[in-house]
């Protein structure tokens, strides 16, 4: 609302820095770890945006379901199938890289461009309902968003549904392929894989 | 130049065109799925920079882009949580996390 002009720009320079280095770090970085809490931070910076954008709601929102669970997710998800291994080299990396590096930075550029040349045609000065936006996003979600907001829900209920059947293990008694009875103790064990033999 | 009253949105748009860049490009580039599924995470979070700045500047009144990043959020999440679990279920049969070995649908 009223911060100085002069912190708005230092605050927003630090979170654009921290975002786009952490970002390149998620990418580049060869330790998955590192870019997985590496990407916290570039969440929890991206939420110092939005209260820069005096949204102090989504803010929250970001850090409780950015931080708090994609984030966890992922840093579980690593946990579990984080194993050395050896990568097989790729007879035409190189190419790719040019390719991708090349479509990558056409890309932005002409992002760049678009944001710079256009005339936006702003309204009013920025902020101006300031702490009010919290309940004016409660009302839009309760009057003119409902349906969507009912069918997120649904979706949300889908998705928890589906993300427990994909990653559980089979509880059949017997397995399909070999007809041998299958052990249902809580720690896997090295089972031979079904398909790597397939390339 | 006339003094500036507030952040231009230039900075804004300029700052999530820059983020999704870099998730495009490590969408591209990864050979490990979890990394993937991240640079996916990060040109969400480009798109909802983009969302907020324009709710901000434009339509302050009736922040209809605060609403739509509250869904984008959610659809995040749930996207999350199956990329995952499918991710799961893909080492449990292949015992790798190489894009390049994913070659199921491949003909």
């Amino acid at each position: 609302m009223s911060i100085a002009i002069t912190t708005q720009i230092i605050c927003f320079s630090v979170l654009s820095l921290v975002i786009l280095i952490g970002a390149l770090g998620v990418v580049l970085l060869e330790s998955i770890v590192y870019s997985a809490f590496l990407l916290g931070g570039v969440f929890m910076s991206v939420a110092g945006l939005y209260l820069l954008l005096n949204a102090s709601f989504v803010a929250a929102a970001q850090v409780l379901v950015y931080v708090g669970a994609v984030n966890v997710l992922i840093i579980f998800a690593i946990m579990l199938v984080n194993k050395k291994e050896d990568l097989k080299p790729i007879s035409d990396i190189k190419s790719r890289r040019i390719i991708s590096t090349s479509i990558c930075f056409t890309l932005l550029s002409l992002l760049i461009r678009v944001d710079l040349t256009n005339v936006w045609s702003l309204s009013s000065p920025q902020n101006s309902i300031g702490e009010e936006s919290t309940i004016r996003i409660g009302e839009h979600l309760f009057s003119d968003y409902l349906l969507p907001f009912e069918v997120a829900s649904v979706l949300l209920l889908m998705a928890m549904i589906g993300a427990i059947v994909l990653a559980r293990r089979d509880v059949m008694s017997k397995d399909i392929s070999t007809g041998l009875p299958v052990d249902q103790e809580l720690i896997e064990k090295s089972s031979e894989p079904l398909l790597t033999n397939k390339n | 130049m006339m003094s500036l009253e507030s952040i231009p949105i230039q900075a804004f748009l300029i700052v999530s065109s820059a983020l999704f860049c870099i998730g495009i490009w490590g969408l591209l580039n990864s050979r490990n799925a979890v990394r993937v599924l991240m640079s996916i995470e990060l040109m969400l979070n480009a798109v909802n920079i983009n969302l907020m700045a324009f709710s901000s500047y434009v339509d302050n009144n009736l922040i209809q882009g605060q609403v739509f990043t509250i869904f984008v959020i959610t659809v995040a999440a749930a996207e999350a949580a199956v990329g995952l679990a499918i991710l799961l279920s893909l080492y449990r049969n292949r015992v790798t996390v190489d894009m390049e070995s994913f070659n199921l649908l491949k003909w």
